[in-house]
């Protein structure tokens, strides 16, 4: 058995403990925003906060996250999320989607840790994330989207 | 290409009222029942239902895979119809007839074809519907017809309105009128518009529902042990201790490999690794890269097929001495971000397939042969897809799903690959060669032979459509060719390769422009001159393409001398109905190369979204740099030697330079831009390579050659 905080909720699961947090999250609770990609953490598409930092989860096992705090993008929420959210339909960055779960839940950390990035900040933190699409030069956008509503409204 | 088949729409085009059920399949059903019910849902065609609350729904013929047919398609309708688009429901349609893409000849997405089919038809639709439901209200009002007006979703006359849902049941006895006047563009008060897409904001939001998240009651988990080569198959297997390790239910061997079955997906991956099998590797098992690029080359000498001529060019070569180039593009895997996957039920009802795919019909067959079932016990539930490029035409993960699915009857399986199978079992990109002779006499290309040498996606997917040695997934980007050429040869050699090909994002547009484009730049600095006056001076008789070349090379601020240590590559061509022209400024040094940004300007006639076409050309250029910078898929000993994104690498942030783009609203039809803004990446690119370092890259990709792009 192991307990964890998901997204907000005490959650107790009984999986082996070298689960990766993925297929956990995906099979075994049902909760399948965040996407499975490459398995070896090449293109973050399964980006998780765990304790507030962005990490992989497809090779993360559960035992490293048990008593701990694991957001995924159902339970994101706060000024950062809905500000990075807006930002994503205001400057239309998704086409297939199936990346933005990760690149959203990675753009979000990096907006809580630096409230204003530069270019090079963006694409140090998300240069991580591979999207297929090339929606990239409207990720970045929307970051500073994001970051100006932050200001703006702080 | 167009490879329509005569299906008559009109057929389909019977009114019919479906009491309470919503819709169903089965068209041409009779024409009314209980059309008088309070709940009656009217359902004019195979596209649209509404619904007596006044729900629209559009049933999209077209799978989204990011390229905006969910809004794009919707926006058609609405525009006809006159609802706000942004209220309009969209599903995803069932395997139809109604449904084929006519322009592919099946139900198929892909070819960039979606806006171009559906263009007039479904406006069509949207016009007939609205043209019923004012008849109805002009009935019940006792009106003229032509005093009524539609707007959001109501029938109009003077001061009184009536809901489109409170007509539905009257729409459905109204005659259907056989000819239905469109709008002028100038009346256009949805295409064209700004409109944010219909799926954005699930996607921010991780909502939506792709492939690999639905789910079905008691559903189970597949993972799959493929056999190394590609068209190997299963000698013999030991499941050893598989069978007995908790969680596990089934193994099974599938012909092409083994698949464990299991209550969790992680419990039947991990089983793979216990799994024992001797595998018959096949007759791929030796191949290997340089035996695949030798016999292309020994099929140099094949005259091939004509794809495309004017005048003589052998004897006009002849006369001179031709320049000669030979140019090579390697194999690329799809890389779609969705590993392929599928949900299979196979049960006494028949088969029951969820997955995301780009070719339903061809999952309906793949599933029927595989359960041993007739199509018509197959229903296919399409899904959103995380990716498509052309890889989810190809259904061998349906096929998979459904033969493990068999093993357990009544239990749903999701079958999913893993990273490394999706790319070791791709259908790759053709390898190809290229062979070149031109002769320049007095600034303008007089003469051009062109033999495109390639194995033949076409020919195993559709052989029936290879006509007289000619795929026309081979022949795209030659029977459009631009230039003004008087002695023009233009020719494809089908060389088979032992290496399984499929159709990759923009297909032969790419390769072939990669070598034109490139080519095209050799001969303009061979005969000094700049390479957009050369271009243009050979396109007097092609005022759209003259328009795109000049207005991006003006916007790219392009001229002969680029600030020091900068330089410019341009590529023009027109795919897909639509014209294309393209500038990439690069910096650097011969070593290390920086690319600084790309310049586009379109014509793609009336864009129905046009943020949305902007974003496929933005998504289009990262998409050519895989094609262009380092991307590649080899061989050895019948293995792909790529596996993850680590070995076989696709863009990232930092890879991409600003990429501008300038929309020319010529009022033209539509032409498609799902694929347009790939083939010009890498030939703007490798020139933009020659004009700063002065060497030629003939080959793709270009850092083979011993650059580096940073």
């Amino acid at each position: 058995m192991t307990t964890l905080e998901l997204n907000g909720q005490t959650v107790t699961v009984d999986v082996s403990p070298d689960t990766p947090l993925l297929w956990v999250l995906r099979d075994h609770l049902g909760m399948t925003g965040t996407k499975f990609g490459c398995g070896a953490t090449l293109c973050r598409a399964c980006t998780v906060h765990v304790d507030g930092a962005a990490t992989f989860s497809c090779v993360l096992p559960l035992s490293a996250v048990a008593g701990r705090k694991v957001t995924t993008i159902e339970g994101l929420s706060g000024r950062v999320a809905t500000a990075v959210q807006a930002a994503w339909d205001k400057i239309q960055v998704p086409q297939c989607g199936y990346c933005q779960s990760g690149q959203v839940m990675e753009a979000v950390a990096l907006l809580s840790a630096n409230a204003k990035p530069s270019d090079a900040d963006i694409t140090a933190a998300m240069n991580t994330h591979l999207c297929r699409c090339g929606t990239y030069q409207r990720i970045r956008v929307a970051i500073h989207e994001a970051a100006k509503q932050l200001e703006a409204s702080s | 290409m167009s490879t329509a088949i005569g299906f008559s729409r009109r057929q389909f085009l019977k009114a019919s009222t479906l009491a309470g059920g919503g819709l169903m399949l089965g068209f041409g059903l009779g024409p009314t029942r209980n059309a008088d019910a309070a709940d009656a849902v009217f359902q004019p065609n195979a596209w649209i239902t509404v619904q007596p609350d006044g729900l629209v729904t559009l049933v999209c013929a077209r799978n989204e895979m990011g390229q905006d047919v969910y809004t794009s398609l919707t926006m058609l309708l609405a525009e006809e119809l006159g609802v706000d688009p942004a209220r309009v429901k969209v599903e995803q349609a069932p395997v139809n007839p109604v449904y084929i893409n006519r322009l592919m000849g099946a139900q198929i997405t892909g070819g960039t074809t979606s806006v171009r089919d559906a263009w007039e038809p479904l406006r069509k639709a949207g016009a007939t519907t609205r043209m019923m439901l004012v008849s109805a209200a002009a009935a019940q009002w006792n009106v003229p017809e032509a005093e009524c007006q539609v707007d959001n979703g109501q029938v109009i006359h003077g001061e009184k309105t009536i809901a489109f849902g409170a007509l539905a049941g009257a729409a459905s006895k109204q005659p259907v009128p056989q000819n239905v006047a469109l709008k002028p563009p100038a009346e256009f008060r949805v295409i064209g518009k700004p409109l944010p897409r219909l799926d954005g904001a699930d996607k921010a939001r991780g909502r939506t529902v792709f492939g690999l998240d639905t789910k079905q009651p008691g559903m189970v988990y597949a993972a799959l042990l493929p056999c190394p080569v590609i068209g190997g198959k299963v000698a013999s297997f030991s499941a050893g201790k598989v069978e007995t390790r908790p969680g596990v239910r089934r193994v099974v061997d599938i012909g092409e490999g083994v698949a464990v079955i299991a209550d969790h997906y992680w419990v039947a991956h991990s089983a793979l690794a216990d799994l024992e099998v001797q595998w018959d590797e096949g007759p791929g098992a030796h191949l290997d890269t340089a035996a695949i690029y030798a016999t292309l080359e020994r099929a140099k000498a094949e005259p091939g097929a004509v794809a495309k001529q004017a005048g003589n060019a052998t004897a006009a070569l002849a006369q001179g001495k031709p320049i000669e180039a030979r140019y090579t593009s390697q194999m690329l895997a799809h890389a779609a971000l969705e590993p392929q996957n599928c949900l299979a039920l196979v049960s006494h009802q028949g088969v029951d397939v969820w997955a995301s795919n780009q070719f339903p019909q061809g999952a309906q067959g793949a599933a029927a042969q595989a359960a041993g079932v007739e199509p018509a016990q197959v229903r296919i539930h399409s899904q959103f897809i995380g990716g498509g490029f052309g890889r989810r035409l190809d259904v061998d993960y349906v096929a998979q799903a459904v033969a493990i699915a068999k093993a357990v009857p009544g239990m749903p399986v999701k079958l999913i690959w893993t990273r490394e199978n999706d790319t070791t079992h791709d259908f790759y990109r053709p390898p190809c060669l290229y062979l070149m002779r031109a002769l320049v006499d007095r600034g303008r290309v007089a003469a051009l032979s062109y033999k495109m040498i390639s194995p033949s996606i076409t020919n195993r997917m559709f052989p029936g459509v290879v006509k007289d040695g000619l795929d026309p997934f081979m022949t795209e980007g030659l029977v459009d060719f631009t230039y003004d050429i008087p002695h023009l040869e233009l020719r494809t050699v089908i060389q088979e390769v032992g290496m399984r090909v499929g159709y990759w994002r923009s297909v032969s547009n790419a390769l072939n422009a990669f070598a034109i484009e490139s080519f095209f730049d050799e001969l303009a600095h061979a005969s000094h001159q700049d390479p957009v006056a050369f271009r243009l001076g050979m396109l007097d008789k092609q005022p759209r393409q003259r328009v795109v070349l000049e207005r991006a090379a003006k916007d790219a601020g392009y001229s002969a001398k680029a600030p020091k240590g900068h330089a410019f590559g341009v590529a023009s061509m027109q795919c897909y109905d639509s014209h294309l022209a393209l500038v990439a400024q690069v910096s650097g040094n011969a070593k290390q190369l920086k690319l600084e940004k790309l310049t586009y300007a379109v014509d793609c006639g009336i864009a129905v979204h046009p943020d949305q076409v902007i974003a496929q050309l933005e998504g289009g250029a990262v998409n050519g740099m895989i094609n262009a910078l380092r991307s590649k898929v080899t061989i050895k000993q019948g293995r792909v030697e790529q596996a993850n994104f680590n070995s076989f690498t696709i863009p990232r942030m930092s890879d991409v330079p600003p990429i501008e783009v300038a929309l020319i609203a010529s009022g033209e039809t539509p032409g498609g831009i799902g694929e347009a803004g790939v083939p010009l990446v890498a030939p703007a690119i490798a020139n933009a390579v020659f004009a700063l370092t002065g060497e030629r890259i003939r080959a793709l990709p270009l850092e083979d050659s011993g650059i580096r792009f940073v």
